[in-house]
């Protein structure tokens, strides 16, 4: 008979800090209780990942007991108890880890843009760090690609190519070079590297006389069997189950760590164990599950010191893509932002002068000292205009990798026909987006919500109706590791406990035309209705709070789009949040990059300096970003 | 008494140091425990496998990958010299000869009969891991590298570019809030180790590179000089790998900063001696900073005294304020008050209270000093 859970206690180790939280059920639905962190045990003079985890438990007993539970126990002889028997122990106690540099994979498949990319999605899906891709139409020469790979020594490889059917001697010339390489694990020399063949069936035996002596080969579906449809589950499943039994296995405590990872799900039984997840493989699993859970299209990004991960889930199919900006990140890799965007990029957001010389001397200040924490405010604004910059790089990046699958016909309409539309587009559509989901310290915590909500705005560019929301003490990842335990408990928690809910943000998209209106609004709000025809280049912040809603009727003019077509009003309901309601009408153009060399939407911001700064003004002003003597 | 973890830098007149020295790749120790070794002895050697270099044979003799086996004149493991012939395909009654030459020297690694490609491997390269410290081998870790420990005089840098070197310290400059200009350096700084004070210019690291210093040693230096002279931004924080001719540390951060005075006058006092110098900074996990070390005199029994446990940061601590305001601003600490307190920028921060050499009394956030570990 299955039990119900009625305690939870979920861990992220991270690769500095080890987060744990206690969920519980109060009144028959799931609520976050307490959060516990402490220091990453995993490498030396500790080497034992579970003395942090022991030290972020003990910090969550002693808040509850701070909270009043004074008997409530979790741990007994410095071990975690499972099932939860009176005050002591959880009913289930589960785990995530990017500790150690998290999952390093390399992939290998035929066409770069095809089945490569396919079992790149594959890896990226299941958690891991994309080191290199390589494919037979690379433009490098198999000595380069022999060379790589022993330099880049990868946790393993997953090798792909060929449908079913199709080329046999390309996905043997791909197993010639692994072999070649002869690669080393990165963590040990006492395993052989795990290889998992994930291509076409016919190349099975080719690949097997070319890697079984040399690797840890693991054969399995075939992640692009057609070039019309990917099987990424099976690949993906395997990675899950080599990352738990090589490389988490390889890293010091982990073998207990796992041992200790169990949940009691039958009455009758004992609890069973439950695999630990990569942290990125988690947090895409809890997204996933609140997409397919309320029917939405979601957006969620993690901004880290050293990587941004982006995570989307588009179309009525709910198709779900990761990727990570490997050198993207606020601190370990914040110069690398502004070799990305350049400095002009960055200074756009700026209200203020700044030398070039003192703004580089600042960032590669923050590099070497990531945890330093902006005490000027003109800090705190470059420091957010830097992270505007690489999450809009982030995301392009994940734009382009969001796609549909390349190589493959399609019937075409005689509209398409028309646009050129082929395969290999974006799937990601701002106007159909729901809501978009921020983490990472700088958007978490930030002085003021309202700054979150303008990063993510600026980054993002979000169109039409779309809710913003910040994850405050990044527990996506434990909830992702419950979704697979108790998808119920996941969700209550996710939207009780795990998010802030900043508010909505409304804004039209079409032509700038500069002095006429773009929108007009009105809103029944729960003290009165707010009325305004509001011209371009505006922003209006109309507070409205947590969990309160209020019925708008929207009337783009001037040639300007809300998802209903030009100048077409929608009637909508607009939910509230600890910024409020947000109009943006400053519009967003699409202009050539150089550094991109593509072209990418972008805010309207005034090219004459003048005008520039005044406008940066005026919208922090009207979003109460900053405090207002530092905006005159 | 309160006390807060706060990373530091270490400054250290004499320390007792333990430095790990481990091959990339499993070989051979060459060294035994209780050896006295010299920064430039080697400790452990291996040899790296050859490049793999691929050949298709197939293509190059005109003929199906199938057929590549029976026309190779060198089986798999063989060996052979660069220009042998290595496969060959006689065709009309043997008066036509196609031949493959091996374009280096080296082994067979492979024959493929599905895409025709031979792999050959060139020999392996050996390489070695020298001591870089004065010391006593006092670890064999079996097959990997040793343990070297010895007492120094020991500076831990913020930044750095550039590998390992060994040279003597030469002073450039009068005080630690001296700018080094090419004006302070002539051609006694050869193979030296150029100490200067708040800041190098691009003119004096060209300077120091064209006189054939090995490192500079300097509080700040501007980005943009050092993108300069790299020819390159760095991107992300992982260097010491940099082939640029010249080792460069910061003390302090990027910017014109004061050299710390306690790490000016031990510079100053060693000046003439030997230094083991790298630039190796690595920030993430696994920390790695740049270091200055300088071997004194010492009786064995010293080494085997137990390691001091690093403190935290208690009232009287010096510390080094590492954002602005007062950037670089040596203090001491006064006050470490519990609660949260919410600084100019609206952020709500731990913060300390700690007094400048000029007696002002600063508020500033936990996460922006460091400690300075003696």
């Amino acid at each position: 008979m299955a039990k119900e859970i009625r305690s939870i206690l979920a861990t992220d180790c991270g690769s500095t800090t080890t987060k744990a939280i206690l969920i519980e059920k109060v009144d028959d639905v799931y609520r976050l209780i307490v959060r516990g962190e402490a220091p990453t045990t995993v490498e030396a003079p500790f080497e034992d990942v579970t003395k942090g985890v022991l030290n972020a438990v003990e910090e969550v007993e002693d808040l509850i007991h701070i909270q009043g539970q004074k008997d409530r126990m979790i741990l007994e002889d410095g071990k975690i108890v499972v099932p939860q028997n009176g005050d002591k122990g959880v009913d289930a106690y589960l785990s995530t880890s990017s500790a150690g540099g998290g999952l390093q994979m390399m992939v290998a498949g035929v066409v770069k843009s095809m089945t490569a990319e396919s079992a790149e999605r594959a890896a990226l899906g299941a958690g891991a760090i994309v080191m290199d891709v390589l494919a037979t139409n690379d433009d490098r020469l198999p000595y380069e690609q022999i060379e790589r790979i022993r330099h880049l020594r990868p946790d393993m490889i997953l090798l792909s190519g060929g449908i079913d059917g199709g080329t046999t001697k390309h996905v043997a010339e791909l197993a010639e070079i692994i072999s070649a390489a002869d690669p080393k694990p990165r963590l040990g020399s006492s395993y052989q590297l795990p290889v998992i063949f994930a291509g076409n069936v016919e190349a099975r035996d080719l690949v097997k006389d070319n890697l079984e002596e040399k690797t840890d080969l693991i054969i399995t579906e075939n992640l692009r069997p057609v070039l019309e449809r990917e099987n990424l589950g099976p690949a993906r499943d395997k990675i899950h189950d080599l990352f738990m039994e090589h490389v988490m296995a390889q890293a010091p405590g982990y073998k207990k760590l796992m041992s200790w990872s169990r949940a009691k799900l039958e009455e009758d039984k004992e609890p069973k164990l439950i695999d630990i997840m990569p942290t990125p493989g988690a947090v895409g699993n809890i997204m996933q599950t609140i997409a397919r859970l309320e029917e939405i299209e979601v957006v969620g990004v993690d901004i880290g010191g050293a990587t941004t991960d982006v995570f989307s889930v588009f179309t009525e199919d709910q198709v779900f893509n990761r990727t990570v900006s490997a050198n993207l990140g606020m601190s370990y890799s914040i110069s690398n932002v502004l070799a990305s965007t350049g400095m002009k990029n960055i200074m756009r957001w700026v209200p203020f002068e700044m030398e070039e010389k003192q703004v580089r001397n600042m960032i590669k200040n923050k590099m070497i000292r990531p945890t330093t924490i902006p005490f000027l405010s003109e800090e705190l604004i470059l420091e957010q205009a830097i992270a505007k910059e690489a999450l809009r790089l982030a995301f392009e990046q994940h734009k382009e990798f969001a796609v549909t699958l390349k190589g493959t016909q399609r019937k075409r309409e005689i509209s398409e026909a028309f646009s050129q539309s082929t395969s290999g587009q974006t799937i990601v559509d701002m106007m159909s987006l729901d809501i978009l989901v921020g983490s990472g310290g700088v958007l978490s915590h930030a002085p003021r919500r309202n700054q979150a909500a303008m990063l993510l705005m600026d980054a993002f560019l979000p169109e039409g109706v779309t809710q913003l929301a910040v994850d405050s003490i990044f527990m996506m990842p434990q909830l992702g590791v419950l979704a697979d335990v108790n998808e119920k408990a996941a969700a209550q928690v996710f939207e009780k406990d795990c998010l802030i809910h900043l508010g909505s943000c409304v804004a039209p998209v079409g032509k700038y035309k500069q002095g006429k209106t773009a929108l007009k609004v009105k809103i029944e709000l729960p003290d009165e209705v707010y009325e305004e025809e509001i011209p371009f280049g505006e922003l209006r912040l109309i507070e409205l709070g947590v969990d309160q809603e209020a019925r708008a009727t929207l009337e783009p003019q001037s040639g300007q789009d809300l998802g209903m077509g030009k100048n077409k009003t929608l009637e909508t309901t607009l939910t509230g949040g600890v910024v409020g309601i947000i109009i943006d009408t400053r519009g967003r153009e699409l202009v050539y990059d150089p550094k991109l060399d593509k072209e990418t939407m972008r805010l309207h911001i005034p090219e004459d300096e003048k005008e520039r700064v005044k406008s940066l003004l005026k919208w922090m002003k009207a979003l109460k970003a900053y405090p207002e003597e530092m905006l005159k | 008494m309160a006390k807060a973890y706060t990373p530091g830098l270490k400054i250290s007149k004499s320390t007792i140091l333990k430095k790990d020295r481990i091959l990339p790749l499993k070989g051979e120790v060459t060294v035994k425990e209780g050896d006295k070794v010299e920064a430039e002895d080697v400790v452990a050697k291996t040899d790296l496998p050859g490049n793999v270099v691929p050949l298709n044979v197939a293509n190059k003799l005109a003929i199906p990958a199938s057929a590549v086996k029976e026309k190779m004149l060198k089986e798999k493991g063989e060996k052979f010299e660069e220009g042998e012939v290595i496969a060959m395909n006689k065709t009309l009654f043997g008066l036509f000869k196609s031949k493959v030459k091996a374009p280096i020297t080296g082994s067979v690694e492979n024959i493929s009969s599905i895409t025709g490609q031979v792999l050959l491997r060139e020999p392996p390269k050996p390489i070695e891991v020298k001591a870089f410290i004065s010391g006593v081998v006092t670890k064999v870790y079996e097959e990997e590298g040793v343990e070297i420990e010895n007492k120094s005089a020991y500076i831990q840098g913020i930044f750095g570019i550039g590998g390992e070197v060994n040279a003597e310290i030469k002073v450039a400059v009068k005080e630690p809030n001296e700018v080094l200009t090419s004006e302070l350096i002539d051609n006694s700084f050869r193979d030296k180790v150029i100490v200067g004070g708040s800041r190098v210019d691009y003119p004096a690291i060209e300077k120091a590179k064209e006189v054939g210093a090995q490192a500079i040693i300097v509080g700040g230096i501007d980005d943009q000089d050092l993108k300069q002279f790299l020819g390159y931004d760095i991107g992300v924080a992982i260097t010491g790998h940099e082939n640029v001719g010249l080792t460069i540390i910061a003390t302090e951060g990027f910017g014109p900063i004061k050299m710390a005075d306690d790490t000016f006058k031990i510079l100053k006092e060693y000046e003439g001696k030997s230094a083991s110098v790298h630039g190796k900074t690595q920030i993430r996990a696994g920390v790695m900073r740049p270091e200055v070390i300088i071997p004194i005199p010492y009786e064995d029994e010293e080494l085997k005294q137990p390691e001091k446990e690093s403190g935290g940061l208690e009232i009287g601590s010096s510390i080094r304020i590492i954002r602005q305001p007062h950037f670089g601003e040596i203090c001491q600490v006064t006050a470490l008050p519990e609660e949260l307190h919410v600084v100019e920028s609206e952020t709500k921060v731990r913060i300390l209270k700690a007094k400048t050499k000029d007696g002002e009394e600063l508020i500033i956030p936990r996460a922006n000093v460091e400690a300075i570990e003696t």
